[in-house]
Order: C-alpha cells, then structure tokens, then sequence
C-alpha cells in the first residue's frame, strides 16, 4: 500500500533521469580507472609470462622465506593490537571520563605519522648510536635490521586499526546490555565473552582482517627498519621491490597477486559482514 | 577508611560512576601500551631533533634538495586531496542516492586501496602509466602529457592512496541527512542544484573537510605507491619521505630526523587549523 508513497516522493526531491545516468558514469569511469584497472593490471602481469614463470617465481626459496617472514610478523603484530583494540574500545566506549577525546586522538596518531617516519623512530630508538641499541646489542638482541625492528615497526603502524573499528561500534550499543548483566551476578570477564562479544564479533573481524592485510602489506616502515638482507629480513613487500628493481617484473607481480588476493579476500569479507551486520541492525530496531 | 573514601570522591570527579568493572584494568592497559609503543618512540624522535641544535636543523631544512622534496610531496598530497574530495563526494552521492545493477562491488571496491599492499598498487600503477604502458602510451599520444617518471605519477598514486578516506567520511553523513529538508526546500520553490548547494552541501562541510584532511595527511608521508611511479629524480620527482630514506642509507641520522621533524610538525599543524575550521562550520552551520 505504502510502497508507491517514497517513490513519488523521491522523483520530487530526485535528479532528472539523465544528470543521474551521468553522474553514475563518472563515478563508474573513474572508480574503474582509479581503482580496477590497477587490480587487473596486477593479474594480467603476473601471467604475462605463463603458468610455469607464475609458479616458479612463487616457488623460489626466498618468495618462502618471505612469505614465512610476513605471517610470522603479522601473527605477532595482530593479537597483541587485538587485545588493545579491546581493551582501548572497553575504557573508552562503556565508561564516562575527562580526556576521552585526547585519548583518541592519540589512538589515531599512526595514522598520521608517515610510514618511514614510523620505522625511522624506531632506528633512532635501537640504532647504533642510540642508547638502547648498544645496550642490547651487548646483551646478544637485535633489534635493528632483524624481525624484532619489523615487528615492532608493524605494530606501531597497525596500532590503531582495531580500536578504531571497535570504539563507535561499541559506544552505539550502549552499556545497558552489560549493566543488567551485571546487575543479575555476572562478572566482567563472563560480562564481556558472554554480553559484550557476541554484539561486537562480526566488526571485531573486520578489524582484524584489515589490521591482518595491513601488516602483511606494509612496506614504508618495514624498508626502514629491515636492511633487506635477502631471504632473512624480507617481507613479501620488500621481496616485491627487490624483484621489480632486478627487472624481473613477472615475478614481482606473481608474489604482488598472492597480497592482491588477500585484499580482495579481505574486502569480500566485509561485503558479506556489511550485509548481515544491515540485518541484524535491522532486527535490533525492530526491538 | 577515610582516605579511600577521599580518593573515591576524586574519582567520580574525572569519571562519571558506573556499575561497570574493568575501568581501571582497561584504560590502565591501553595508556600503558599507548605510551610503550606509540608516545615513547615519538618521543624519541622528538628528543632527537632537539639535540640537533638551530644551527644544523636550519641548515637542513633550507637544503634547496629538501625544500623541493617537500614542496614536491605537499603539493602533490594538496592537489591529490583536491582531486579526491570533487571525486570522492560525487562517489559517495552515487552510492547513497542511486540504485543501479553492481553499486555494491562499487561500494567494496572503494576500501581497495586500504586493503591493496602499496607496493602492490605502486609497481601496478607504474605499468600502467609508465609512457610505454597501456595508458601512459594513450595519455602521450592523445594529450602529449607525460605521466610515469613525473610529478604527475606522484599526484596520482596519491589520488589512489586518499580516495576512499573521503567517500567512506562524507557516505555516513549524506545517509543521515534529513531529506524532509530538501522536500522542504523543493516546495518552497528551489531549483535541484540550489537544494543542493545551499541544504545538502553546508550539512556535508564538515564531514568533507575532515575527508580532505585525512587524504592529505595520508598523501604527505606515502611512499610504497610513488616511488615505482616516480623517477626520484633529485629536485624533479623525488618525495620527501624518499629522501628520508636516502638520508638514512647514507647513515645521516641528523637529516633524516630534521626532514621527519619538519614533516611532522607541518602535518600536525595543517590538521589543527582543519580541526579549527571543523569546528567553526560545525557552529556556523549550527551541528551539533
């Protein structure tokens, strides 16, 4: 009954039929330019060459010493920025307090520091002439131009990713949730896997996997910080730089298509969450 | 007893009381975190650029090769900030008003570039735009411009890195907006692009700036996407965090910390005065 209403309405506030087909195709020319035609270019090339340089380029030891390198870094560097994100998105979202909105702003400063400038901090803070650097160099640790400089690099650089997906969702559901919770008896940690979890698990996931393409994908700080030993200190990034300069642009795009089909992994992911977050957003206004 | 009670009071004064646990844990952690693997580090650049003293700091940042990567990587990020925010608000519009077959692979595509390694959107890119690549060649034959190697590479690897941080800021806003007030505004006799100018553009402002400004800032210290496009040509082509790595591999730890210094400080200071104007059309505008 109601359903021809919105329609009449929207003629009356809308676009004539052709400002809006061309609005579209810009939209569609540019986006595709832009965005997809780099995306293709990335596949094309990889199989510039055929099947067997495609294989053969992933299969070289020091593509596997880089892709080990890469998981390991972002195994390390996503649950410890996890369990911040949680911790950041519990204080800030369920509790009232002066200084909130510095302390976001401080969260977000990553994200405002150039990647270099990220990995720069850290040769200046474990360099040679630094005042940690020597200290622990003589206790055996290598910081610099080793994994521990990559990771604590990536860490610094993917630092605010899932404390920034948490915090708004979280403070749009409110705490009246975790109040009854704890009023019938529940404690904190039973308040939060039992209450708190279950409303926010599917945004906590897409700050993961974006936390997760981001440490694997960065490559700024990681240059910095990493002195590109060959098959000891190359991320999957570095790798692809190292093989690009060598002019064997083939194979860099074939190690490039692997962190291209994480992206795209990564964004059909959220593509679904999107559309079942929308029902259950749904569902809870029906309320 | 008392003295609990006392500390008790000054507590409720900083932090309103909740039946809740886990405050003290919680912003315990994330302070303590913030500071080990964020703050301190700054700091230490920080410390770092004070011991350089104003002689030696002065000298760097007026070194004719620095002051050309730096008006290289702020011009670039400004006209590529530009460029996304005309781009990035007609994309947003598109998505949220119009229904048309495939607007959600649209939608997804626009997070590519967060999700797409730079190194990965960088050596594709250079292909592409390089002056024999499919449309650098085009691009030459048509327009005689040059892209690959260029300034001009530099701004459009910017354009990619910053696009989506303007669509996905103004797109929540433009879905929010009452569109009662532009139904108002049709019947009150206005035309669709004085509605839209004067109702729908002042209640976007500042969600357009707050876009702009993250896609600058972004665009300012990217380096993974420029440097394949870019030829690093000293006083032509070569960014400001480039140099930074140069300086570095030449172990001249003095200028790479002042040309992160300046960086740093220039970008903070441009993100206040945009936090200012925020703030200002917020009032003027009357959000909030």
């Amino acid at each position: 009954m109601n359903s021809a209403k919105p329609r009449k309405m929207r003629q009356a506030i809308g676009e004539g039929r052709w400002t809006r087909l061309t609005l579209i195709t810009i939209a569609l020319v540019f986006l595709g330019l832009m965005l997809i035609a780099p995306l293709l270019v990335v596949f094309v090339e990889a199989f510039s060459r055929g099947v067997g340089v495609y294989i053969d380029a992933l299969a070289m030891p020091d593509t596997m010493a880089a892709l080990r390198l890469t998981l390991l870094v972002a195994a390390i560097a996503v649950p410890v920025n996890l369990v911040f994100g949680v911790a950041a998105a519990w204080a800030i979202a369920k509790f009232e307090f002066k200084g909130k909105a510095f302390l976001l702003t401080l969260i977000d400063l990553p994200f405002a520091v150039s990647p270099v400038v990220s990995g720069l901090i850290f040769v200046l803070l474990f360099g040679a002439n630094s005042v940690l650097g020597p200290w622990l160099d003589g206790a055996g640790i290598k910081v610099l131009f080793a994994v521990p400089g990559i990771v604590l690099a990536t860490i610094f650089i993917t630092f605010p990713f899932i404390a920034r997906e948490l915090i708004p969702l979280m403070q749009q559901q409110g705490s009246s949730e975790e109040e009854a919770a704890v009023s019938l008896g529940a404690g904190g940690w039973r308040t939060f896997f039992q209450v708190t979890l279950p409303n926010v698990k599917w945004g906590l996931l897409y700050g993961v996997l974006l936390c997760n393409a981001r440490a694997m994908g960065e490559f700024g700080a990681v240059t910095v910080v990493s002195g590109n030993i060959r098959g000891v200190t190359t991320t999957l990034p570095l790798h692809i730089e190292i093989l690009y300069n060598d002019n064997k642009a083939a194979a860099a795009f074939a190690v490039a298509s692997l962190l291209a089909l994480l992206a795209l992994v990564t964004l059909a992911v959220k593509t679904l969450l999107e559309a079942r977050f929308a029902n259950s957003l749904a569902a809870q206004r029906r309320h | 007893m008392a003295s609990a009670a006392l500390d008790g009071a000054r507590i409720i004064r900083w932090r309103r009381r909740s039946v809740l646990p886990g405050f003290g844990l919680s912003l315990g952690y994330t302070i303590a975190y913030l500071s080990l693997v964020v703050l301190i580090p700054l700091a230490g650049l920080g410390i770092r650029s004070a011991t350089l003293g104003w002689d030696a700091f002065w000298a760097i940042a007026f070194d004719p090769r620095v002051v050309s990567a730096l008006q290289l990587s702020f011009g670039a990020a400004l006209i590529a900030a530009i460029v996304n925010t005309v781009f990035g608000v007609l994309v947003a519009w598109v998505l949220v008003r119009y229904r048309f077959p495939g607007r959600r692979w649209l939608d997804a595509a626009v997070d590519l570039p967060f999700a797409l390694p730079t190194a990965v959107a960088g050596i594709a890119l250079a292909t592409l735009y390089a002056p024999n690549g499919p449309f650098g060649a085009l691009l030459m034959s048509w327009f005689g411009v040059k892209v690959g190697f260029t300034s001009i590479g530099v701004t459009l690897a910017l354009i990619f890195v910053g696009l989506p941080f303007v669509v996905r800021t103004v797109q929540p806003v433009l879905e929010e907006i009452d569109r009662e007030t532009e139904e108002v505004s049709a019947t009150l006799g206005a035309g669709r692009l004085r509605t839209a100018t004067r109702v729908i553009l002042p209640a976007m402002f500042p969600a357009i700036l707050t876009g702009f400004a993250l896609s600058f800032a972004r665009g300012v210290g990217e380096y993974g996407s420029v440097i394949f496009i870019a030829s690093n040509l000293p006083y032509k082509s070569e960014i400001a965090p480039l140099l930074i790595v140069i300086k570095l591999e030449e172990h001249n730890y003095a200028g790479a910390t002042a040309i992160a210094t300046i960086m740093l400080v220039i970008s903070f200071a441009m993100l206040f005065v945009i936090n200012m104007l925020q703030a200002w059309s917020r009032k003027w505008f009357g959000h909030e």
